[in-house]
């Protein structure tokens, strides 16, 4: 067979198996991060490639090395004296036992024989480990050195909570936004995208500034787009569906704590906020913004017991907030529940920042808007415990720079980091895209139920995301030699084993096309009602 | 079935490890290295020959030097015929195998050589379908020879190597079986593997 590459030498569970290469077999031919199935007795292995090293049958070799001029003694030498060894984290058994056989793949419970034969995986055994595209799995790319497609399983992908991870430049943005064009087509739920530097909705730019589509182009009827900034999205001829506006009465409290950091509030000001909230009630920040430099006003404070300094901090604060172009005293609308109203339609929703690129409106809006959905999803999903009526649909949000929202500071206090622990229950997942994942709170990372990382280098961030893995040391060693490009790691939840992929091509004529085309049963539906509109 | 030319001598004296032959012919031992053959009843043996000598008949007789007066040295052999009655070669060759039938076995057969047996040169389809395996190596390595085994190890496998089409991957097929074999002992592979080129 040609692609033998070696037999099992040793290994343990824990450690993964050694393979020494047969002398036919080169070294350099192999790659970490490569399937092989391992031919055991009883049960076939399917395990990645995570080490490949040098190995010398006599240490001598080493200490007076052969004339390597000579190819004579060079062709004799390896593969016998010398030779290369893989080191091999089996993860998976396909085929063999029963359980298998009926049930998939299985997660490893022993290790190969010894001498057992290791072999590249073939495409299909790469198939019958990640699936084949169907109307519930989603080609996201390939294996390294493969043509097969790995395929995630949507609907299970969204019953948790996810997290996109990679240094800036290495193609998070255009993963992001082919997954949630799996979202889209193949998961049950809806999207709300918090779009911070508005690449999801209509058009993004490739590295090389080059526009490629978004999904409003390639999927009008499902996606809207929101924006918080008409006049950029105007000049960047972007359609959109709603303007969000958002009036001071809207902003409540749990809102500011949020801000602490960015707005540079004390921890006094903050207890002040509430001070305030009971003191004018829901116009409280309008109130508070517009209270004059008086005698009234030190009296009020003292009555209240705001120290003047931490006023003033608040008052810069506040300042901050009332600069945002956005923001009005009323809002002509109801920006939540026009979400909701097409969110309910299934209709993803992507609201753009426009030029409000700014870190204070950003998570000023996102949080608000999720706080508020959130509440209304807890409340449909109590109700359809309760009555047994529909449930909602479910949603995921997506937002960007997720280490300020979910820093261990305040990942207790914000909704999100409520939503990345618990709301799996209620229907709301988050799609977190960040590039400083150590920068997130180690139990909202650890609730994540499928992570997507493309290349990490600092060692801090690398440890973040694969914290409580197994393998993890093998592991990351196939992350940190990710290229740069169009590569990521996937493991988690919705894969059977972690994996190595080659993103699928976005942005090409083709691969619109690709994306858009309609499966087979919706194509034969549509024609069926052609015909019926038709001939009447 | 092997021809009466490829006949090289008659076994003189025999053990389970090895056999002496005379030559027929004064100087026609057959090379270092080379594999030859004798008969037992039903089974052949295997030899490769490891040492070669020529001397006098008689043991305590040493050839005298003749030449004084002599032209050139064919002129001493014209001059003394009695000398080629004289003188004699003999062989030792190591035994590597044997055949039952068709079988063939790379270890050492149940009896040795029979005295007075013929010996004869093995052809190339013999001596390519001997080393098909490498498995008679070990032993070669384990002799204890009165001639280096490394000198003889290499010598075997030139010869053999020349039986097949493509002797560049026969020698690197039996190098990395020697590779394996002698894993503890470099100094002695290099020394092999110089040898084989």
């Amino acid at each position: 067979m040609t692609d033998r590459l070696g037999i099992v030498v040793s290994g343990s569970l824990e450690s993964g198996v050694d393979v020494k290469l047969d002398g036919a077999v080169s070294v350099e031919d192999m790659a970490v991060g490569r399937y092989v199935t391992i031919e055991g007795q009883k049960q076939r292995f399917f395990g990645m490639i995570t080490d490949i090293s040098l190995g010398v049958i006599d240490q001598k070799l080493t200490l007076t090395p052969p004339d390597v001029a000579d190819s004579f003694v060079g062709e004799v030498l390896t593969g016998t004296s010398t030779f290369g060894t893989l080191h091999v984290s089996p993860y998976l058994t396909i085929g063999g036992d029963v359980a298998s056989l009926i049930e998939g793949p299985q997660p490893v419970k022993t290790v190969p024989s010894h001498f057992s034969v290791v072999n590249l995986a073939s495409q299909r055994d790469v198939e019958l480990v990640f699936g084949k595209e169907d109307e519930k799995r989603f080609y996201v790319g390939t294996p390294l050195d493969m043509e097969t497609k790995i395929c995630l399983d949507l609907p299970e992908l969204v019953k948790r909570s996810n997290g996109i991870f990679g240094k800036s430049g290495t193609g998070k943005t255009f993963l992001t936004r082919m997954l949630l064009i799996g979202m889209l087509q193949k998961s049950a739920g809806v999207n709300l995208i918090f779009d911070m530097h508005n690449e999801y909705g209509w058009a993004g730019t490739s590295e090389g500034g080059r526009s490629v589509k978004a999904l409003k182009q390639l999927f009008p009827s499902k996606v809207a787009v929101f924006t918080l900034d008409e006049e950029s999205s105007r000049r960047r001829k972007v359609s959109t569906d709603f303007v969000v506006r958002i009036g001071y009465d809207e902003i409540e409290p749990e809102d500011m704590v949020l801000l602490r950091q960015t707005l540079n509030l004390t921890e006094p000001a903050v207890e002040a906020i509430y001070q305030l909230r009971r003191k004018f009630g829901k116009s409280w920040l309008q109130s508070a913004s517009d209270l004059p430099d008086s005698e009234e006003t030190s009296e009020l404070l003292k009555e209240l017991s705001i120290h003047e300094s931490t006023f003033q901090n608040l008052k810069r604060g506040l300042a901050t907030i009332g600069r945002l172009p956005f923001i009005e005293p009323h809002a002509p609308d109801n920006a939540v529940q026009r979400i909701l109203e097409y969110l309910d339609r299934g209709i993803n929703v992507v609201l753009e920042f426009g030029r409000y690129t700014d870190i204070t409106a950003y998570i000023l809006v996102a949080n608000l808007l999720t706080r508020r959905i959130h509440a209304q999803y807890r409340d449909r999903m109590e109700k359809a415990m309760g009555e047994d009526a529909a449930r909602p649909t479910p949603l995921v949000i997506t937002i960007e720079e997720a280490h300020r929202f979910l820093n261990p500071e305040i990942a207790s206090q914000t909704i999100f980091g409520t939503i990345a622990r618990e709301m799996r229950k209620y229907n709301v997942t988050l799609l977190v895209i960040d590039q400083r994942p150590s920068g997130i709170d180690a139990e909202v990372m650890s609730q994540m139920g499928t992570k997507i990382t493309c290349l990490l280098d600092n060692e801090r961030d690398i440890d973040s995301v694969l914290a409580g893995v197994s393998g993890k040391s093998a592991l990351k060693s196939v992350l940190a030699r990710l290229e740069s490009k169009q590569q990521a790691l996937i493991f988690g939840h919705a894969v059977p084993m972690p994996v190595v992929i080659r993103t699928r091509e976005y942005g090409s004529a083709q691969s619109y096309r690709d994306f858009t085309a309609t499966g087979p049963a919706e194509s034969k539906e549509q024609a069926e009602k052609d015909i019926e509109e038709l001939w009447g | 079935m092997a021809e009466l030319t490829d006949r090289v001598g008659e076994v003189v004296e025999a053990s389970s490890t090895d056999f002496v032959a005379q030559c027929y012919e004064l100087y026609q031992s057959p090379p270092l290295g080379s594999l030859v053959k004798t008969r037992d009843e039903q089974t052949d043996l295997y030899g490769i020959v490891y040492h070669a000598t020529t001397g006098s008949l008689e043991p305590g007789r040493r050839a005298v030097a003749r030449g004084k007066d002599e032209a050139s040295e064919e002129d001493i052999y014209r001059s003394s015929p009695q000398l080629l009655k004289l003188l004699k070669s003999e062989f030792s060759a190591l035994v590597v195998g044997h055949r039952v039938g068709d079988k063939l076995y790379r270890y050492l057969p149940p009896k040795p050589a029979r005295i007075h047996g013929f010996v004869y040169q093995c052809n190339l389809e013999e001596v390519k379908e001997f080393s098909g395996s490498f498995d008679f190596l070990n032993i070669l390595i384990n002799a204890r020879l009165p001639v280096a085994t490394d000198e003889i190890l290499a010598a075997t496998l030139r010869q053999m190597s020349q039986s097949h089409e493509d002797s560049h991957s026969f020698l690197v097929a039996a190098g990395k079986e020697l590779a394996v074999l002698l894993s503890g002992q470099l100094n002695q592979l290099k020394a092999i593997l110089g040898r084989l080129k």
